[in-house]
């Protein structure tokens, strides 16, 4: 199956549980459906949701818990 | 203690502003940056730079280790927090402290005492300043709360203790429906929350955001008169004046006594702001909180007392007495504050990071703009959309409404969205212009009124 990646549209730090005592959205080996929220960009104090555009495994997050993020960056690989 | 040398753990404009007034104390200046603020306009402008991580505040700005660590490799003797990241922690405040060094700030006790909503609302008892009236604690006797709500006046909210962020909350206007709704309110809390605890709190229907300003230096406390802060867009402030307008002299002088009493019982020490919220019809205020660090807004204050406040709180952590005294702190004219934010009002005030391709600053007699930017500076994402703030002063509110608009006409920042055109709106209309407005105004005016692209 092809791997995709899910893109970040802005920019600014990446999170991947909705709050720092929340388990994370997706594991690593984790199936995600199309719509399902992988995680978050916090620009400016302001929370944005990133959805998946595909369906499918969950292979490797591109970017680590509250790193910083550019416009159009891979955020996580997804096999589907 | 006199300083030599003092650490500024912040950024952006505020960090600009503690520069100006340590550098006008003959004080050397150390800047903290994250990676992504290395080229911002603090950075350049301090005596030296360190820096203490990447963007993202809670591995730079907010790490208390990172900032101790540059301060002793810097060898800076004392630490300003601004406003923001650290300047509320009482962890930082004693961190720095045990470090052997000054923390331009209230103790750490202090701030812990303040920053606790129940602990400081039995100060303001204690000290005999008004909170929004309501039962204490939770209530669970259906015929006492009643009682209650009719001596605290309708209509009042009915809370549920377990809730939170706005959730179970009711309004009652009457006896009736009191009756009718405390028992749905605490029934819906028990499911949603699993505890049908319920309390009761005044309706403050229409109320303005006034706070005092004060300073003390742990034994002596002044206030320098009082802000108004209404114009607010989720909860937070957009435009801010000094003084109120419309504050009857009487109500002026009850609220700076009341803000002094409550600082002195707390023995408080550098710069802090009580804020109330304050009942037009009733003429009746209420205490809310107090912060205990600058605030965004000092300069209008600066402007109409002409006192560097931040010039003060550094000579008070040294430990030198308070300059003023009370009388030396006079009212003089009318000033105004707009926030220059990286967000587009036009477009339901979504953040706008970039690069400033260009600027134009407003300028001439009366006109102040404190800010981070400068042409081809780099706005990052990972921080509030505070750019700067413009601030006029005049003789008369008319005369700063017309030296508002001036300088704002002036005004050009190109590359980024920001909230520059809002404001040339709201220095336009009628309403604003009569300071006709309340906490809710601005979100009710953003409902009738579009705002087009700058």
């Amino acid at each position: 199956m092809a791997k995709q990646q899910v893109i970040s549209p802005l920019p600014g730090t990446f999170y991947r549980k909705s709050a720092p005592d929340q388990p994370s959205y997706k594991e690593e080996g984790d199936q995600v459906a199309v719509g399902e929220t992988i995680g978050l960009v916090e620009v400016m104090k302001s929370f944005h949701e990133i959805k998946s555009d595909f369906a499918g495994t969950v292979t490797k997050f591109l970017i680590d818990n509250e790193d910083a993020v550019m416009a159009g960056q891979a955020l996580v690989e997804i096999d589907g | 203690m006199a300083i030599a040398s003092l650490l500024i753990a912040n950024r952006g404009e505020i960090a600009v502003r503690i520069i100006r007034a340590a550098r006008d104390l003959g004080i050397r200046t150390v800047q903290v940056y994250s990676q992504a603020d290395a080229e911002s306009l603090a950075v350049q402008l301090a005596d030296s730079a360190v820096e203490i991580g990447p963007p993202a505040a809670a591995k730079s700005y907010l790490n208390i280790e990172a900032v101790l660590a540059a301060a002793r490799e810097s060898g800076a003797d004392a630490v300003h927090p601004g406003y923001g990241f650290l300047a509320e922690n009482p962890g930082f405040a004693d961190a720095v402290e045990a470090a052997g060094l000054i923390y331009v700030g209230p103790k750490g006790a202090t701030i812990r005492l303040l920053g606790d909503k129940i602990a400081a609302r039995e100060a303001a008892s204690k000290a005999g300043v008004p909170t929004v009236p309501g039962s204490p604690d939770r209530i669970d006797d259906p015929a006492a709360a009643l009682d209650l709500a009719a001596r605290i006046g309708f209509p009042v909210l009915i809370k549920a203790t377990a809730g939170g962020g706005g959730r179970g909350i009711r309004v009652a206007k009457d006896r009736t429906e009191f009756s009718r709704l405390a028992p749905l309110a605490s029934a819906e809390a028990k499911a949603a929350f699993g505890d049908g605890g319920i309390y009761i709190e005044k309706l403050i229907q229409k109320a303005r955001h006034i706070e005092i300003q004060v300073l003390g230096d742990g034994d002596r406390v002044v206030h320098f008169f009082e802000r108004e802060c209404s114009l607010q867009r989720r909860r937070q402030k957009v435009w801010e004046e000094a003084p109120a307008a419309t504050l009857p002299g009487d109500m002026r002088r009850e609220l700076c006594a009341a803000a002094v009493a409550l600082a002195q019982s707390v023995n408080y020490r550098g710069a802090g702001t009580l804020e109330f919220l304050y009942d037009d019809d009733a003429k009746e205020f209420y205490f809310l909180e107090m912060n205990t660090r600058i605030q965004v807004e000092h300069p209008v204050t600066e402007f109409v007392t002409g006192i560097d406040l931040v010039r003060e709180m550094i000579r008070i952590a040294q430990g030198e007495p308070l300059a003023l005294r009370q009388e030396d702190i006079q009212l003089n004219g009318h000033a105004i504050e707009c926030r220059i934010n990286a967000e587009d009002p036009a477009n339901d005030f979504m953040p706008a990071p970039g690069s400033v391709t260009a600027l134009r600053v407003p300028g001439g007699p009366g006109v102040r703009f404190d800010s981070m930017l400068y042409p081809g500076c780099e706005i990052p994402p990972f921080y509030d959309s505070l750019l700067g703030k413009l601030i006029v002063w005049d003789n008369t509110r008319a005369g700063a409404l017309r030296r508002l608009q001036g300088a704002l006409s002036e005004l050009e920042i190109s590359g980024v969205s920001t909230t520059a055109p809002l404001h040339r709106a709201l220095a336009a209309d009628e309403d604003v212009r009569s300071a006709n407005f309340h906490t809710r105004f601005l979100e009710q005016w953003l409902e009738r009124n579009d705002i087009s692209p700058a």
